[in-house]
């Protein structure tokens, strides 16, 4: 699960991480209440305007806003909030900003340099271990910095049989370069930061930058945090983070049902059951001539419940000029899911593309039968490359 | 010999009482799995499926001799019941259950190294070697008994390349699911080098997915081999975009190592007879017997 910044923040704190302080807010008027309250907690003369989405890049993207003065936080305030705004990682359709944290200002001027740094903990699955990345080039894309100065990361892998080891903070925190108070605060912040990790269960966390101020603190500017799905049940409190606002609607419509659904911008819809599959699904809808819609994963049962949501799901994607279903029927028997196929077709009544429905496995010749027999504008298909070969009719 | 289990194996379940294990087991039981009996903490020494049920995994392995066992515990308890396994001297643990955190997974991993057990799973449709054992919730009418290996991370597209072998007039010989989690006991270079040391196995096929770089370990290791039996290749999600979840957990792309058609190349220039089309799998297989060139 992605959580906003702020909430990844505030997650931190309570480990004792410290942070650029901030208040979300969802109007302007709270904006200059939050930037006066601010100046009052911190002292901080100048306030950042932050808008919360789930993308990175926002300050390219015009997300990220210093004001220097509260007429300058209400100005920015009301540009972000309401803005679709556009990163390399919303896509060209962009996000609409609902929250913006006004922040404090960390970069004031003092006795030494302000310096931006890199961390992340993510599992490294190939060992099967965290690992803790940090590098000197903070506020970077760590992909280019992977792809032009490997060197320049540093890698401190986790035995999960003893967890982090002081030592190891300190080989991270030296490695960067610091020393004096910076090193010491830098040390206090891996380790706070590692312990936040392991008990959120989280699956990754990318702190950029990591910044040591003028005096010398070390704080995190940014907070990038992701939980693990599969763990959502160890914390119940972590439920309320989720933004529906950040989701496709239609995400959020599926996982109502139970669905595994990813909305894409193609023009084939697809259900299928087993995700392997599903890709493999959209793999052939793409080498078909089409583009994949979605993908699909209606599990282990589909059933003519599933099969009516999956189909009621696709045709809202106004793109959607085809529908392939691919089943692979093991225990779930073809002859069912046609039925169920035929069933929640006639439910639904009027619809206007056609489907592709490829059945194989446990009575595949008759749930194609029933298929063919149904008298709906429906294709069969029982081997793969039929499934393909369809597609390309209908698309042609 | 095939690998991991044949008919001699001797078979337990974890969750043995519960739904999805009752109806696996009865499954399995009437493909003729030698299974003699399950673990349901509580309900030892009662009988369920005409097998006994032993409250701990210790008890069932010195009562019956047990040395393989299948796991349907819940994804909460699931880590648990895997490193129980080991501790209690299981041999092959095949681990079905889907969900279980990633955090318990590496706890698991790391204490089960302390023992000579192999991890199949978690999130992964089991083992078959037809005709003899399934230890899995794949269909077993599907794998007909051959000399053609099977690796794959999901489970409906190892039915499926299942199916195309057969139909090639091919057979089976195993076919391991290792599992679309992020960490999984037995990676896919592990499960192919097994199928490359079966005197049972002339070809091997290998189902990727997107996400992590087990699929470019195995290559490796396969053009390290001289490439002694032929590979045939596919990665599913060529199409999937970048940072989305594909279903299963690990079924994401993070950086450029993790799409489908940087595996696609590595695979392609390690000597692997890559299909695009998850559609072409028997029919390459038959090409890669006669020992046809690479081209597709």
């Amino acid at each position: 699960m992605n959580i906003h910044e702020y909430q990844g923040k505030e997650i931190l704190k309570n480990y004792g991480v410290r942070i650029q302080e901030g208040i979300v807010v969802r109007n302007p008027d709270q904006a200059v209440e939050a930037a006066k309250r601010l100046t009052a907690e911190t002292g901080t003369g100048w306030h950042v305007v932050k808008a919360q989405i789930h993308a990175g890049g926002r300050g390219k993207g015009g997300g990220v806003k210093l004001a220097k003065n509260l007429d300058q936080v209400r100005e920015h305030a009301n540009a972000i909030l309401g803005m679709n705004l556009v990163t390399h990682q919303t896509g060209p359709e962009g996000r609409t900003v609902h929250k913006v944290l006004i922040a404090q200002d960390v970069y004031y001027p003092g006795p030494s340099e302000p310096k931006e740094y890199y961390l992340s903990i993510l599992l490294d699955r190939a060992k099967g271990r965290n690992v803790i990345m940090a590098s000197t080039e903070g506020g970077m894309d760590i992909e280019e910095v992977a792809e032009h100065s490997p060197e320049k990361i540093l890698k401190e892998w986790i035995d999960p049989r003893v967890g982090l080891q002081p030592f190891q903070a300190r080989k991270v925190a030296f490695n960067l370069g610091l020393e004096g108070e910076a090193f010491k605060e830098m040390v206090k912040f891996i380790q706070a930061l590692y312990r936040a990790y392991e008990d959120t269960d989280a699956s990754q966390f990318e702190i950029n930058p990591v910044l040591k101020t003028s005096d010398n603190k070390i704080l995190a500017v940014d907070a990038k945090v992701n939980l693990d799905d599969n763990a959502l049940y160890r914390h119940k409190t972590f439920e309320d983070l989720r933004d529906f606002n950040e989701e496709d609607p239609l995400e959020v419509e599926a996982s109502a049902h139970n669905l595994n659904y990813v909305k894409l911008d193609g023009n084939v819809g697809c259900m299928v059951n087993g995700a392997g599959l599903a890709m493999a699904t959209m793999d052939i809808i793409k080498l078909s001539g089409g583009e994949p819609a979605n993908f699909l994963d209606v599990g282990g049962s589909a059933n003519a419940q599933t099969v009516e949501a999956g189909f009621r799901i696709i045709l809202k994607d106004p793109n959607v000029k085809a529908i392939l279903i691919n089943i692979f029927g093991g225990i779930v028997r073809c002859d069912r899911v046609a039925s169920g196929v035929v069933e929640a077709y006639k439910n639904i009544g009027d619809i206007q593309v056609p489907i592709i429905v490829r059945l194989q496995g446990t009575n595949a010749e008759e749930g194609a039968r029933i298929i063919d027999e149904s008298g709906l504008k429906v294709y069969s298909a029982v081997l793969l490359k039929d499934a393909a070969d369809r597609v390309k009719e209908v698309l042609a | 010999m095939s690998v991991l289990v044949n008919k001699d194996s001797k078979v337990i379940v974890q969750g043995f009482t519960g739904s999805e294990g009752s109806f696996h087991a009865q499954q399995m039981i009437e493909y003729g799995t030698n299974l003699v009996g399950g673990v349901t903490p509580g309900k030892g020494g009662s009988s369920h499926l005409d097998r006994p049920v032993f409250n701990t995994v210790a008890e069932a392995v010195q009562k019956t001799g047990a040395n393989v066992s299948i796991i349907f515990v819940p994804p909460a308890f699931a880590a648990d019941a895997i490193m129980e396994a080991a501790d209690a001297g299981i041999k092959v643990i095949v681990a079905i259950t889907e969900g279980i955190p990633t955090k318990d997974m590496i706890f698991a991993k790391e204490y089960i190294k302390n023992f000579d057990v192999t991890l199949i799973g978690p999130n992964c449709p089991g083992v078959i070697t037809p005709g003899e054992a399934k230890v899995g919730i794949m269909p077993g009418f599907v794998f007909e008994p051959g000399r053609i290996g099977i690796v794959s991370k999901s489970g409906t597209l190892t039915y499926e390349a299942a199916d195309q072998i057969v139909k090639a007039g091919l057979g089976i010989s195993t076919a391991i699911g290792i599992g679309g989690d992020p960490i999984i006991g037995t990676p896919t270079k592990d499960a192919v080098e097994l199928l490359m040391n079966d005197p049972e196995t002339d070809a091997i096929v290998m189902i990727g997915e997107i996400g992590g770089n087990y699929e470019a370990v195995a290559s490796e290791y396969i053009k390290s081999t001289g490439n002694k039996k032929p590979v045939v290749g596919f990665i599913a999600g060529q199409t999937a975009p970048k940072g989305r979840r594909m279903g299963h957990a690990g079924a994401i792309i993070g950086g450029a190592d993790d799409t489908a058609a940087a595996k696609m190349k590595i695979m392609r220039e390690s000597g692997i007879y890559v299909v695009e089309s998850p559609a072409n799998i028997g029919e390459t297989m038959l090409k890669a017997l006669k020992g046809e060139p690479i081209s597709a």
